[in-house]
């Protein structure tokens, strides 16, 4: 193992994170604020709870699971995109380092972000609305799990993507749709029942159902289809990205 | 003594179906400095690029240090040091964490006074807190040399250090060059330049259209190619050139000077006749100077060559 090359990227884009620092912490910060006014506490003053749980505190884990989502995919997106970009990838291909080496520096970096906006997030929730997590290992263990998953699958985005315009595709069109019909803001149980059926194709359903256990252990969907759906995920992930170093797609001509 | 890097029938066809290496043999020495030329296209960037893992070769093989490029990449890739045609760089970091970033890259253990040391030699040591987007072009092309040296490689590949560059950054990069070589580093070079060539290296290689066309000693390319070309100088310039000499070859030059070129490897080169010729004609000499050709010519003689012979085909 090259363990000063993995350091080595991991630093690297660690650096880039920290460079703009203020931007990559106020942007989630400020949306999620955001939905808290909207959806805690317009909405939640009608609905007021769901299944026991009060609305505002009831859609933090979705909230932090869609930032989670959106910065693991769009910060593994860029790390690999950008050099491939403006050529700088050169040197990671032309170095003594394997593709696990490669991805691990990359995807390690992309995500420890994500974790640390998730808990910076869960602060901010903190602030407006009294928070208990019922099962806090069980909560890191998944926000751990969904951040290595989905930046590996940015990862791929970025090496597939031939331009701006389709790196953020995936974000956009995929991503964001499938956490708002994914449980993010309401329970699977309160939808009529057809659409109930069509939501367990969703495998965001699993991630926050899963999620929400952690906070209050209740979910939709037993927690057990909750890990089986993250690490079939995972599997999915490593998978095809051992196929696109194997055959050099995209990356070595 | 074994060759450092060894090259043995490597084809390369991309992805499109375009073959830009046809079956290219080529051992480099140690210590050695090679010279490839060749015309836009022949195929020099796909040849480093496959040695240094950038890209996937399709047949042949490659060793470096006696190591297999796919079998050993670590150990094979450990040696090399490359700096791209291309110019890229990460304009928001800062010089010396660029540096520090490939010798970390190269699983190097990081060693303040080496990279002091790398700096140092390309005078990039007063910049090295400055951010590469406020660098000159010709700091950043050093800085990109800087990040191929950090790991301290024992071959460098360097493709077209000197494209696009000033006469004094130009001087400046063989110095770094020489410097180079003297502390050992084989340096394979590709370069439009012949004098870069002429001035910089050991030997020459030739690539067209994917193929190693010819490789030779610098000097031994020169000698036996090597044509060489009689200025005359008339007391007493002509507009026309007599026709005893015209058969002979010789040409009225821009300049005014009768031209006759010769090849110092024919039995008779021919000068007398010329001389008597000229004699004859009575015209009177002011003076003569012969000069030898330069690998110019005689690359663009090997392509052309190549050219017709394909077209004959
Ligand atoms: N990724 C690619 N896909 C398809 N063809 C390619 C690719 N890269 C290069 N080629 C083709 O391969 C041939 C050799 O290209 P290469 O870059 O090796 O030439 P070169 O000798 O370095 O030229 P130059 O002096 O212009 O740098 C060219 O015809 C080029 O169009
Ligand atoms: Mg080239």
């Amino acid at each position: 193992m090259n363990f000063r090359a993995i350091a080595a990227i991991y630093k690297f884009e660690m650096a880039r994170t920290f460079r703009s620092i203020f931007q990559s912490v106020i942007s989630p910060v400020v949306s999620t604020s955001l939905y808290f006014v909207v959806f805690g506490a317009a909405i939640g003053s009608r609905i007021e709870t769901v299944e026991g749980i009060q609305y505002g505190a009831f859609i933090v884990p979705g909230l932090m699971m869609l930032q989670m989502l959106m910065q693991s995919v769009t910060n593994a997106a860029l790390g690999i995109y950008f050099p491939k970009f403006v050529g700088t990838v050169y040197e990671v291909l032309s170095a003594p380092i394997s593709v696990p080496e490669i991805l691990l520096g990359y995807v390690g970096a992309a995500a420890t972000k994500a974790m640390m906006i998730g808990l910076i997030i869960l602060g901010t929730a903190g602030l407006f609305v009294d928070l208990q997590i019922a099962h806090p290992v069980a909560m890191i263990a998944f926000m751990l799990l969904t951040c290595i998953s989905f930046s590996l699958f940015g990862f791929i985005i970025g090496i597939w993507a031939g331009n701006f315009e389709q790196l953020n595709l995936i974000p956009m069109l995929v991503i964001t749709p499938l956490v708002f019909l994914g449980g993010a803001f309401y329970s699977i149980s309160m939808l009529p029942e057809a659409w109930q059926t069509i939501a367990l194709f969703n495998p965001v359903v699993y991630l926050v159902s899963g999620f929400r256990w952690a906070f209050f252990s209740m979910s939709d969907v037993a927690v057990g289809y909750s890990l089986l759906a993250i690490a079939a995920f995972l599997a999915f992930c490593i998978a095809t990205i051992t196929w696109i170093f194997r055959t050099g797609w995209k990356l070595r001509v | 003594m074994a060759p450092i890097i060894s090259v043995n029938n490597l084809t390369k066809t991309y992805d499109n179906g375009f073959q830009a290496l046809k079956g290219v043999d080529l051992d480099i020495e140690e210590g050695e400095v090679l010279a490839l030329l060749g015309p836009n296209g022949a195929g020099k960037t796909t040849l480093i690029s496959i040695i240094c893992g950038i890209a996937n070769k399709s047949e042949g093989s490659v060793t470096v240090g006696g190591y297999d490029i796919t079998r050993d990449f670590r150990k094979a890739r450990e040696l090399i040091g490359l700096v791209p045609q291309e110019m890229s760089v990460e304009v928001f970091e800062k010089v010396i964490s660029t540096v520090k970033f490939s010798r970390g890259l190269f699983g190097k253990k990081q060693d303040d006074a080496k990279i002091e040391q790398i700096l140092r030699d390309l005078t990039l040591w007063d910049k090295k807190d400055n951010r590469i987007r406020e660098l000159s072009g010709g700091m950043k092309r050093r800085v990109m040399i800087a990040k191929a040296l950090s790991h301290e490689p024992r071959v460098l590949f360097l493709d077209e250090p000197t494209a696009g560059v000033d006469v004094e950054l130009r001087k400046e990069m063989w110095d770094v060059m020489r410097a180079l070589k003297k502390s050992g580093v084989t340096i394979i070079l590709t370069t439009h330049y012949i004098e870069e060539a002429e001035a910089m290296a050991d030997r020459v290689g030739v690539i067209s259209n994917g193929e190693l066309l010819l490789i030779e000693d610098t000097d031994t390319l020169m000698k036996s190619m090597g044509k060489k070309v009689l200025k005359i100088e008339l007391d007493e310039p002509v507009t026309e050139v007599p026709p005893a000499l015209a058969e002979k070859g010789v040409v009225l030059s821009p300049t005014g000077t009768l031209d006759y070129t010769y090849d110092t490897a024919a039995q008779q080169t021919g000068i007398t006749d010329v001389l008597a010729d000229l004699r004859a004609a009575g015209l009177k000499l002011a003076d003569l100077s012969t000069r030898q050709s330069s690998l110019e010519d005689i690359f663009v003689g090997l392509v052309t060559d190549q050219k017709t012979g394909e077209n004959a085909a």
